[in-house]
């Protein structure tokens, strides 16, 4: 993060804090000093030595939520900083309302080593706008041979490993990588995915695939990765966590894994629970992403997965792509969606749909996030970082990429009319971004 | 024109053709109907000076030469573009080899490719007709269309026929056309092959399914037999060849079940003694050389509703 100003001193009057953490969703004002969270009460007096030094900030209407985390982003850099850099990203991220972000290892070079960890923490101590941790790799060079050195990786910094992007195919070295993990305490997060089932797959098998001739990838190419990695986690009792799970018999997998008390837990993206393969019918390639696009039922399930407890996390694996990767045939370009100015609208749209309540839906991007990564944000507590979301949740809008910060434009929401929006984030006491 | 960078799409010009999804049984007709009225012997030139370009990235026989004698023979000119030979091979992109192409002056272009929606993508970045040649596994209007023709030319409608398409529908773009093509035109349609050439939920698109061929053939009045591509029992789809013919394989045994004017089609290129038995394929049942000869007429109709822009 910039280090260079300095946070500012400022008191939210009268927003709905809303902190899954604690339980708690009242109106009360807000005080942050010197980057942390002083005080939060119902009306708090500022003596008059005091006022003139702190901004005073009506929060009337809108909600105040700990920063957002999102577990789950490409990031780009190093090696494709045409897509998206550190820089880029994180101004996409706090533009989103998001204050800490975990970053995947399939850079290039990939994270696999400190020196790549210790490049990514500079660049985001440097120019990043937001926390960045960075994840690294399970296995050196995502190859799926030789697991990483996850103690230098530990001590560099990275909270998780994960091959994202590529599944462990080979069932022994996931054993490893999850009984290894365990002397440093990482997480271990799986891309569950049977490469031989998903065999050059384009889109979700059924029939819209068998309708436009393209290669389907069967839900079983994901559920038996996510029935394998459960009982792996079981066996072997390392942290694992599933990502941006997509299909109905994973929800119904994961749910009957967490009744027997292993230790999974799961996450999905805001685009499994808002389109539907049928999208694909256009030959859009910004629908193209893996794992696909499901159908309608899997969709509720997900809904229901989340509501339930059994999703814990949503993320956005925001995987920016230019036009050069994505301005082609559809089974040529790459797959992937940009989400992390797109995330929180839709995520809103759930609660107002019923399927969560206001503090199930923040804590699916902020307490959840924060418990499973093991990092110390993710509430609003007095004496913390002060990261912290602003959201005003009635303002009506259509997407406009346009107007993202992003360096790519592969979003499939854009020209969707959503409602609700960050409209200040603050970083450690510094405010990162606002809306003017 | 302009480069696109958002991805917004638009329509594609009049008097492309890219599905036959998006057409409407009275369009089907009015086609079929315009065909029968075409004779490249006798073609007005209609398409005088109008620039066809025929872009292929997979190699073709019928398609590509009944395409060009269409279009000659109404007094356009054509331009062969092929994936080998030309940028496309340097690694051109779809998109860029379409502006380069409309650039050149092309009034109509006319694509085969490997890639299913490949012609979509060039109709929506176009504002010249793009006519699909061929798309991926996903449809071959074209073929569709002249097996219509041809099956009309032997009966008198083509609602209430029965028609068995045999073998690898999973891969087949024709059968996907014909399917389409002839459901809309009230002909039942069965799709028999091997459970691992049958894409799954085909029944979806108003098929029935059958793996058993014996049970298929009595019933037919159109035999539609398609290409087996000999990799297919190298990517686990088959046992074998041999094990395939036995049980698939259309051969003048097998068509001592078949109604005594069963017609039976091949969009070719024929595996002989696969899928096929020579002696059906030349034999008095076979209308697989009418099926070529038609493909002329059916493009002659398409390129003269481009001259009707």
């Amino acid at each position: 993060m910039k280090t260079n100003d300095n946070s500012a001193d400022l008191v939210l009057r009268n927003g709905r804090v809303i902190d899954p953490a604690r339980g708690l969703d009242a109106v009360v004002d807000v005080l942050v000093e010197n980057g942390i969270i002083a005080e939060m009460s119902a009306k708090i007096e500022l003596g008059p030595e005091k006022s003139p030094q702190f901004e005073q900030i009506d929060a009337s209407g809108k909600w105040i939520v700990p920063g957002l985390i999102d577990m789950h982003v490409h990031l780009r850099e190093p090696g494709e900083e045409y897509k998206e850099t550190i820089c880029s990203g994180t101004q996409a991220a706090v533009a989103g309302g998001f204050t800490s972000v975990a970053c995947m290892p399939n850079t290039h070079p990939v994270n696999d080593c400190a020196a790549v960890t210790q490049y990514i923490l500079d660049k985001a101590r440097d120019e990043g706008s937001c926390r960045v941790f960075p994840v690294g790799a399970i296995s050196k060079g995502l190859e799926g041979k030789i697991i990483s050195e996850y103690g230098e990786l530990r001590a560099a910094g990275v909270v998780s490993v994960s091959d994202d992007g590529r599944p462990v195919m080979n069932s022994l070295l996931m054993r490893r990588a999850l009984e290894y993990a365990k002397t440093f305490d990482l997480l271990v997060i799986s891309h569950c995915e049977d490469l031989d089932l998903s065999c050059a797959g384009l889109m979700n098998e059924g029939p819209v695939s068998t309708r436009l001739g393209m290669r389907g990838i069967p839900r079983a190419a994901e559920e038996i990765m996510v029935a394998r990695d459960i009982l792996l986690a079981e066996l072997t009792g390392g942290r694992l966590h599933l990502a941006h799970i997509s299909t109905a018999g994973s929800v119904a997998l994961i749910r009957e894994a967490k009744k027997r008390g292993i230790p999974v837990s799961a996450e999905t993206a805001p685009h499994y629970f808002t389109l539907n393969e049928e999208l694909v019918s256009t030959f859009d390639p910004v629908y193209k992403v893996n794992p696909p696009l499901r159908r309608p039922e899997d969709i509720e399930a997900i809904k229901a997965g989340l509501g339930d407890g059994t999703i814990d996390v949503i993320a956005s694996d925001h995987a920016p792509h230019s036009a050069v990767e994505k301005e082609l045939e559809f089974e040529y370009a790459a797959n992937g969606i940009i989400g992390l100015e797109s995330s929180l609208p839709l995520i809103l749209r759930l609660i107002r749909e019923g399927v969560l309540t206001p503090l199930e839906a923040v804590a699916k991007v902020s307490r959840n996030p924060a418990r499973i990564l093991a990092i110390p944000f993710g509430t609003l507590g007095k004496g913390m970082a002060a990261d912290l979301t602003l959201i005003d949740p009635e303002v009506k809008y259509s997407i406009d990429v346009n107007r993202f910060k992003s360096k790519s434009r592969n979003c499939p929401f854009a020209g969707i009319e959503v409602q609700g929006k960050a409209v200040m984030t603050l970083v450690g006491g510094r405010v990162v971004f606002s809306a003017s | 024109m302009h480069r696109l960078n958002s991805y917004a799409m638009n329509k594609p010009a009049r008097g492309s053709l890219l599905s036959i999804e998006q057409l409407e049984d009275k369009e089907i007709l009015g086609l079929l109907k315009l065909a029968r009225r075409m004779n490249p012997l006798k073609a007005r030139p209609l398409l005088r000076n109008k620039r066809i370009m025929l872009l292929f990235y997979e190699a073709s026989t019928r398609t590509r030469s009944s395409f060009e004698i269409a279009a000659k023979s109404m007094g356009a000119i054509t331009t062969l573009v092929e994936s080998s030979g030309s940028s496309i091979e340097k690694g051109e992109s779809l998109l860029d080899t379409a502006y380069t192409l409309r650039a050149v002056g092309a009034d109509a272009i006319v694509i085969r490719h490997p890639a299913a929606g490949a012609p979509h993508l060039m109709a929506k970045h176009l504002d010249i007709p793009v006519i699909n040649a061929g798309d991926g596994m996903h449809e071959h209007p074209s073929q569709a269309l002249l097996d219509m023709l041809t099956i009309l030319d032997n009966r008198s409608r083509l609602d209430g026929l029965n028609v068995v398409i045999v073998g690898d529908i999973f891969h087949s773009r024709v059968a996907r056309s014909n399917i389409w093509g002839l459901t809309k035109m009230g002909a039942t349609v069965v799709v028999c092959g091997p459970a691992t050439l049958i894409p799954p939920n085909i029944d979806a698109m108003g098929v029935q399914v059958s793996n058993h061929l014996e049970q298929c053939i009595p019933d037919a009045d159109v035999i539609m037999v398609l290409r087996l591509q000999k990799e297919r029992q190298h990517q686990m789809l088959l046992p074998s060849l041999r094990e395939y013919a036995t049980l698939y394989g259309i051969n003048s045994e097998r068509l001592k079940q078949a109604k005594k004017d069963v017609l039976i089609m091949h969009p070719g290129p024929m595996n002989r003694g696969v899928e096929i038995s020579p002696e059906v394929a030349d034999g008095p049942y076979s209308v697989i050389l009418d099926q070529v000869t038609n493909g002329v007429a059916v493009r002659m109709a398409l390129l003269y509703l481009l001259a009707q822009r």
